[in-house]
């Protein structure tokens, strides 16, 4: 294959505009060959996954089968996830096969000269070019802001149960969510240490409260109490102070994040909750709410006190169990003895929490339709400039017909371009999405990246540009190879 | 190559023409046919029927002994790509690849990419003279070399019909001729038959045969001179005069 003419001058269209983002977009893009060597990847990748050999695809990529299993390790290490689950003669099938047999063309047609083909054939017009890849970054990055919000809240919303040391959960019966601060009976606590296999039951109290600030303004916060010196939920990811600091009376823990909120500098200011003091004596990093509260850590005691609870009440109970003992049989003896209450696996609690949240608030489904409106108006701008770019190719098209080219290899062509729009668009996208995720990792909701996340964007990246091929497919299926006669 | 009372028509409801009204005709190796006749006569509908880009309405086309009737496109797609070269009046070369890479399009249609690919690409366009400008453009040459180019990629498979349509309509006389003369020299490897769609009368040296057409019938058949004609030169020297 010969060289691509610098293909990523869309850096010029976004470079004035945007000029740090496209500054970093261009230190990397700049380099063709090595857009280009990453959809030499992909395709070695796809035509092993659809061969599910590496003997045969090598023999179809006509390179060495050694050389090819280089380039897919080099791939799975770039991408940090095993793509090919492969003993040392077949490839299975897994994710990989599947999304090469849902390829639209045969892998084996597409050669370095088709490839180069489509590459000629998008650059012939650079305007359009951008355009189309302007498109798919557009599209692509307004995906990866809404699945990356959904990862993050989904993360955010157990965030607390998965810090949370326990077994077993005794929550109130009925509960929905983390944050749903109905309470129970302490009694249930000592019930529970009856049982047989339980080594520790540790309270927790979950409840709001309104802080009031130096200066006079009030916030709602969520206080978490717990027994400092058995364990519960503690607060992690200290930055300042200590969790033996919040043994001093009137102590609480907040997160650097709500500083602002709270109305608080840091360590040593004072605020109010119920007319009591409440110091911050510690200092966490990155323990966000996705709810607009901020989390107020304190000792059990303090946190009944700020919130008004009874002295017979708590919200949670975190149950240890003794090494070996069967969490199944403990829990089916808790039952029984337990009044007005349910006993949850952590893994239940979060899946619980989860799905109020992400769907029964109806946030999830937002998130969602959002990622799919983008995925829609993404394929209608490729979708466009693919057809006018095969419109203007038709004669071309025609003449391959005319010499004899199958209609396979015709829509090889058509998918190839696709393909090569959907690597140079997903690759700006996802320095941009790199960009977002760090600008926002400080937020109270930031956007996440994962290696799972970004193969699951670019593979929708290639769905929606080999959905938007399908008009320009249609186009040269019905064009009448005789018109080569015409002009 | 041979059609035997080839009849098509055109265009559907009221606006059906019927272009071929009972054509028979060979396309012998060796040869080159010239097919005249004025527009509107059929010529390049022949053309399309004989060169398997459109089905005959009735009778039969057979290339190199395979009957037409009745193949989908993709059956027509695999004779052309297996037997047929075309030639064509405005070259239809692909302007963003180089003289080397259209020509080797002509293979890689048919599944052949490998190096030796390339090679029998060079030696195409060797052979008609352009080795010195493989790498170059189609913009980068001139008319007479882009039909060049345009004959190597019909050679390049080694069809046994090469089939012209008005290759020297665009071209001035002395680019015309000389294409012509590629062709007749083309014509005289017994390997392959070459049939010129035209209404240029300066070509008609080059023919070892003329066929007239005119209402979608074949009208007339005589011997050229082009098959006593063997050198370029003096066909250059006719041509001019």
């Amino acid at each position: 294959m010969g060289p691509l003419p610098g293909p990523m001058d869309v850096r010029l269209l976004l470079g004035r505009k945007i000029s740090h983002v496209s500054l970093r977009v261009s230190i990397s893009i700049s380099r063709v060959g090595r857009a280009r060597s990453a959809a030499n990847d992909i395709l070695s990748f796809l035509a092993v996954a659809r061969e599910r050999s590496f003997t045969k695809a090598a023999a179809k990529l006509g390179v060495s089968q050694s050389a090819l299993s280089h380039t897919i390790r080099g791939l799975e290490k770039r991408l940090g996830i095993r793509l090919l689950a492969r003993t040392t003669r077949r490839v299975a099938r897994g994710m990989g096969g599947a999304i090469a047999s849902f390829s639209p063309v045969p892998i084996g047609l597409l050669t370095p000269l088709v490839l180069k083909l489509a590459a000629r054939n998008l650059l012939y017009d650079k305007l359009r070019f951008a355009a189309t890849v302007i498109g798919i970054v557009f599209s692509i990055v307004l995906v990866t802001v809404q699945l990356g919000l959904f990862v993050s809240f989904e993360r955010m919303v157990t965030v607390m149960i998965d810090h949370a040391p326990a077994d077993l959960w005794i929550v109130p019966l009925g509960t929905k969510c983390f944050e749903d601060p109905s309470l129970l009976d302490e009694a249930n606590r000592y019930r529970a240490l009856s049982i047989e296999g339980v080594s520790q039951v540790d309270p927790i109290l979950i409840s709001f409260a309104q802080w009031r600030m130096p200066d006079g303004g009030t916030s709602p916060v969520l206080v978490i109490g717990s027994d400092l010196r058995a364990g519960g939920l503690l607060p992690w990811n200290l930055v300042e102070g200590s969790l033996d600091a919040l043994l001093v009376p009137e102590s609480v823990a907040v997160d650097r994040t709500y500083l602002n909120r709270l109305g608080v500098k840091g360590l040593g200011d004072a605020a109010e909750m119920r007319d009591r003091r409440a110091e911050i004596r510690a200092v966490t990093k990155g323990i966000r709410s996705f709810t607009t509260m901020p989390y107020v850590f304190t000792p059990l005691e303090r946190a009944r006190a700020y919130t008004g609870t009874p002295g017979t009440k708590v919200t949670y109970l975190l149950v240890h169990l003794k090494p070996h003992a069967d969490v199944e049989r403990v829990r089916s003896q808790l039952q029984p003895v337990l009044t007005k209450a349910e006993v949850l696996t952590a893994a239940e609690f979060s899946s619980r929490s989860r799905s109020f949240w992400l769907f029964g608030t109806g946030a999830g489904a937002a998130l969602f339709a959002g990622a799919l409106l983008a995925m829609v108006v993404g394929s209608v701008v490729v979708a466009q400039t693919l057809y006018a770019s095969t419109k203007e190719h038709l004669y071309e098209f025609a003449t391959l017909r005319a010499i004899g080219s199958s209609g396979t290899y015709l829509h090889t062509v058509i998918v190839a371009q696709a393909l090569l729009s959907a690597v140079a668009g997903f690759a700006i996208a996802f320095l941009i999405g790199l960009f977002v995720v760090r600008v926002t990792s400080d937020s109270a909701l930031p956007v996440l990246m994962t290696p799972a996340l970004t193969i699951i964007l670019f593979l929708l990246t290639i769905v929606m540009c080999v959905i938007s091929a399908l008009s320009s497919i249609l186009k040269v299926t019905r064009m009448d190879p005789a018109m080569v006669f015409s002009r | 190559m041979e059609a035997r009372g080839v009849v098509k028509f055109l265009g559907q409801g009221a606006g059906k023409v019927q272009a071929l009204r009972g054509v028979d005709l060979t396309l012998h190796n060796g040869e080159l046919a010239l097919l005249m006749g004025p527009s509107g006569s059929g010529k390049t509908t022949l053309l399309s029927v004989l060169g398997c880009i459109l089905s005959p309405s009735e009778g039969v086309v057979r290339v190199c002994g395979n009957p037409t009737t009745n193949l989908g496109p993709e059956q027509l797609a695999k004779l052309r790509r297996e037997h047929i070269g075309f030639v064509f009046q405005s070259f239809h070369l692909f302007p963003t690849l180089i003289a080397l890479d259209n020509v080797r399009l002509a293979l890689d249609v048919r599944g052949e990419h490998s190096s030796k690919a390339v090679k029998r690409s060079k030696d195409a366009l060797a052979r008609v003279g352009l080795a010195h400008k493989i790498n170059s453009y189609p913009r980068e040459l001139s008319g007479g070399e882009q039909q060049r180019v345009a004959i190597a990629r019909a050679l390049v498979g080694d069809a046994a019909a090469i089939l012209a349509d008005e290759p020297t309509a665009a071209l001035d006389s002395e680019n015309g001729s000389s294409i012509m003369a590629m062709l007749s020299e083309v014509a005289k490897d017994p390997a392959h038959g070459v049939l010129v769609v035209t209404h240029d009368p300066r070509i008609l040296p080059f023919a070892s045969r003329i066929i007239r057409i005119e209402d979608g019938n074949i009208v007339g058949e005589e011997a050229g001179i082009g098959a006593a004609r063997t050198s370029v030169a003096k066909a250059r020297s006719v041509a001019k005069t």
